[in-house]
């Protein structure tokens, strides 16, 4: 939650918003407590993944995530980060790397739902930053790249699939 | 699967959920400079720079706004009944509704195509699709009014439509949903072998406007979106955005996004003609309706086509290309030099760009990676002048401005992108407010833009008005282009769901527009053309009422000898020839509408009396200061009853008082 509380872009926008008139903030800012919550929502809500949500925050993905979608989103925890080597996330969190940052998280999104009923053993996913993911199931387990999924939990506008490890593209060339 | 801590999970989602939300990221980028009301502001009084003219979705509709100011002057009914004036109800207008179906009273409002010449706007007609019974409309723009309904036979839903070339040549009418044709019963599973794509090719008479089905493409079956005519170089050719050539027929969400690439398809539309003229097409029997509205009677006639040529692209060599397209491509823009494509896939991360010379030039040396059902498959590289490389989520359509410009719309990540159209560079970014679906720039799909603006049409609108309960309203947004970077000027609410609009000067419209209807041109049939013509006649159970309207009073405005079990009809004609003053007409228990009757105009209610007893009526329209004293009575009898048939104005029974008995 401290990663969302927002005093100090409160700050910034005094400094630079003298001259200018506020027209409002992305979708992910409108107030609404009556609505289902949206992936991003869940993952807030989640003490398992407040890692992946600081880099989804840092990668400038809310807004994009809090919109109509559908989305499927495979949501590492915080363990799952902890795996990659150390210091890696708190590398891709720096702003030069936003590039990088928004590359991994955008494997981790598909446009559409892909709810576990219509999960095929095989099934390969476009996500949104180009590169494909394979889902497997065997005997009713679903596995993406080989990660385990945990569990899943649906969303308003999407579906949440939560992951044992972190989801590295392959590089350009081989997309 | 760890059910609690899935629960947990949720549980605290609900919770945070309000934490989240109370917490308003303002960066620079979310605000608009001091200087943004002054732009859109439209001293009392004075005009708008543009007229914006705005599809309107599921109302059936085409709003007409003013730019800057947002402000909305019209809403003119084209696929939809319109009981605010008539439109659809009253005799003369209800043709217009007319289909191979029947009266189908309402459609899905989509894309706009303003009449062009040597491919600039030309301020003549406002063309727009019905996308669910398939139809093309004309409405005039000098009286902003639905003047032809042509049905589209052999479609299965009308999307890929009204494009139109540079001189207003054609209008296209491409299918979005692939059917079996002649209305076969096979089973769905048959999509493969038994379901076809068809494009109708509509022509314009150049004087009149008047369309007809010139010919119709018959394709394989797959979804076709949205298109594009060539223009300049390109001119001759047609370019249509193809989904779904997996040819799934179910769960489309993830059956239709298998493939890496769909396709743009090139139609070498000339050719088409050639083949026309060599006698390669085949009549079909089909039933279409085609229906048109008369300025001198002031009437709609429904005429029932009943065959229409078609040209098997699959049968017919050298007519139609397919330029590979990353995932599920929406818009297919081309560019105002004629040279540039750009096919946004929808779910695709970056944007192709393909150049007209180069197609020709794949075509010229038969570059192709294979075919699909026989039509040529043009190589990707091969077509490609380049892409634009992570240019935002969700790309839908681009617009152009006169400087080299592309501006873009991103339903996902909700902003407007420019780039250069030659460079590819991505020059600026500005978020909309939500999820941009169509964007308009004045004269961006034309030769000629004339810049200056951009404007959002949104999906969403949330929290952007105060709101009115789950419905909301609709939402575009206006953005000053004139400097290097895109700044936020305006919110302004649009009626139905704004899809495609376009922006035209209004200096190309607003002295040319019809301001009355002469009264000694009217032609309708049942018009009174003075008092002296008004009467009541009866034909068996139709009673036909001639009236007339002028301040302030209807003539006759006292009807006696209408019988229960009659239909009455009453024919209004508007005898006044000054601008802005319409007369209205209802009457009490009527079925329908009210009718608006511009000066100079014959319309016709009609009234089905179910009881006896004295009926008002009145003029709708506040004409006049003594606009309350404009009503009338009909007297309804018995049915069987000898009531004379008698009908007055002015006329007091007791001289005396002034008054009745």
């Amino acid at each position: 939650m401290a990663l969302l509380s927002c005093g100090q872009q409160q700050a910034t926008v005094q400094e630079t918003a003298a001259a200018p008139e506020e027209v409002g903030g992305g979708q992910s800012t409108v107030s609404d407590s009556e609505s289902a919550p949206n992936v991003v929502q869940v993952a807030v809500g989640s003490a398992d993944h407040s890692t992946l949500v600081a880099a989804v925050k840092a990668g400038e993905l809310v807004d994009a995530l809090s919109n109509a979608g559908p989305f499927t989103v495979f949501a590492p925890t915080n363990t799952a980060f902890d795996k990659l080597p150390a210091g890696t996330v708190d590398d891709l969190l720096k702003p030069e790397n936003k590039e990088k940052l928004q590359d991994i998280l955008q494997y981790h999104v598909y446009v559409g739902v892909i709810s576990e009923t219509i999960v095929q053993d095989g099934m390969k996913l476009n996500q949104v930053n180009g590169g494909d993911v394979v889902l497997n199931k065997k005997d009713g387990k679903i596995t993406i790249n080989g990660a385990n999924i945990l569990g899943s939990v649906k969303a308003s506008n999407g579906i949440v699939y939560v992951i044992d490890a972190v989801l590295l593209p392959p590089s350009p060339e081989s997309k | 699967m760890k059910t609690s801590r899935i629960y947990g999970l949720l549980a605290l989602a609900a919770i945070s959920a309000l934490t989240f939300n109370s917490c308003k990221p303002k960066g620079p980028k979310e605000v608009a400079t001091g200087d943004a009301a002054s732009k859109v502001y439209v001293a009392p009084g004075k005009y708008d720079e543009f007229y914006n003219v705005v599809s309107g979705g599921f109302n059936g509709q085409i709003g007409i706004y003013g730019i800057p100011s947002g402000r909305l002057f019209r809403i003119l009914p084209v696929f939809s009944l319109s009981p605010e004036n008539g439109y659809g109800f009253s005799e003369e207008t209800k043709p217009m509704l007319n289909t191979s179906h029947g009266f189908v009273p309402w459609d899905d409002l989509h894309h706009i195509a303003l009449s062009t010449t040597k491919g600039e706007h030309d301020g003549r007609w406002i063309f727009a699709n019905g996308n669910n019974t398939p139809r093309v409309a004309r409405v005039s723009f000098k009286s902003f009014r639905t003047e032809e309904i042509l049905e589209i036979p052999n479609s299965g839903g009308n999307h890929s439509s009204p494009f139109i070339t540079e001189n207003t040549e054609y209008l296209v009418a491409g299918t979005r949903f692939s059917v079996p044709m002649g209305g076969k019963d096979v089973p769905i599973s048959s999509y493969k072998e038994n379901f076809k794509g068809s494009i109708s090719f509509i022509k314009v008479d150049p004087q009149t406007g008047h369309m007809n089905i010139a010919f119709q493409l018959r394709t394989p079956g797959f979804n076709f979106d949205l298109s594009r005519a060539g223009k300049g170089p390109s001119h001759g050719w047609f370019f249509f955005s193809c989904y779904n050539t997996e040819q799934a027929y179910t769960l489309l969400e993830v059956n239709a996004s298998q493939k890496d690439k769909d396709f743009i398809m090139a139609v070498n539309w000339k050719k088409a003609e050639e083949y026309l003229a060599a006698g390669k097409g085949k009549i079909e029997k089909v039933k279409y309706a085609h229906n048109t509205y008369s300025e001198k009677t002031h009437s709609a006639t429904t005429v029932m086509e009943n065959e229409v040529t078609v040209l098997d692209v699959q049968e017919l060599s050298d007519l139609v290309y397919f330029i590979p397209c990353p995932k599920s491509p929406h818009g297919c823009d081309v560019d105002p030099s004629g040279e540039y494509i750009v096919g946004s896939g929808k779910l695709a991360a970056m944007m192709p760009v393909f150049s007209f010379s180069k197609i020709q030039n794949a075509i010229a040396k038969k570059e192709y990676e294979g075919d699909f059902n026989g039509i040529p498959v043009i190589k990707y590289e091969s077509a490609l002048h380049g892409e634009v490389k992570k240019p935002g989520l969700g790309p839908l359509h681009t617009e152009f401005d006169e400087k080299g410009n592309a501006y873009t719309s991103f339903f996902v990540s909700s902003e407007i992108v420019k780039w250069n159209v030659k460079t590819l560079e991505i020059l600026d970014r500005v978020p909309t407010y939500y999820s941009i679906g169509h964007l308009s720039v004045p004269g961006g799909p034309t030769s000629k833009p004339h810049g200056k603006y951009v404007i959002a049409y949104n999906k969403i609108t949330k929290d952007r008005y105060l709101p009115t309960g789950p419905e909301l309203t609709q939402s575009a947004q206006l953005y000053d282009i004139s400097g290097d970077k895109m700044q936020l000027l305006l919110d302004f609410p649009t009626t139905g769901e704004p899809h495609y609009a376009e922006a035209i000067p209004a200096s190309l419209i607003s002295g040319n527009t019809t301001k009355i209807y002469k009264i000694e041109e009217n032609e309708n049939p049942y018009a009174s053309k003075g008092e002296s013509q008004a009467r009541v006649e009866r034909k068996g159970k139709e009673v036909h009422v001639y009236m007339t309207a002028i301040r302030s009073h209807l003539t006759p405005d006292n009807i006696e000898g209408v019988k229960v079990g009659d239909d009455v009809y009453f024919h209004v004609t508007n005898l006044e020839q000054d601008w802005d003053v319409p007369h209205g007409f209802a009457i009490k228990g009527a079925l329908n509408a009210e009718i608006l009757i511009m000066p100079g105009e014959t319309q016709t209610l009609k009234w089905q009396p179910t009881e006896a007893g004295v009926v008002p009526f009145y003029c709708t329209d506040f004409c006049s200061a003594l606009h309350q004293e404009m009503q009338g009575y009909m007297r309804v009898s018995p049915a069987g009853s000898n009531t004379p048939l008698k009908f007055s104005t002015g006329k007091i029974e007791d001289q005396n008082t002034g008054a009745g008995k």
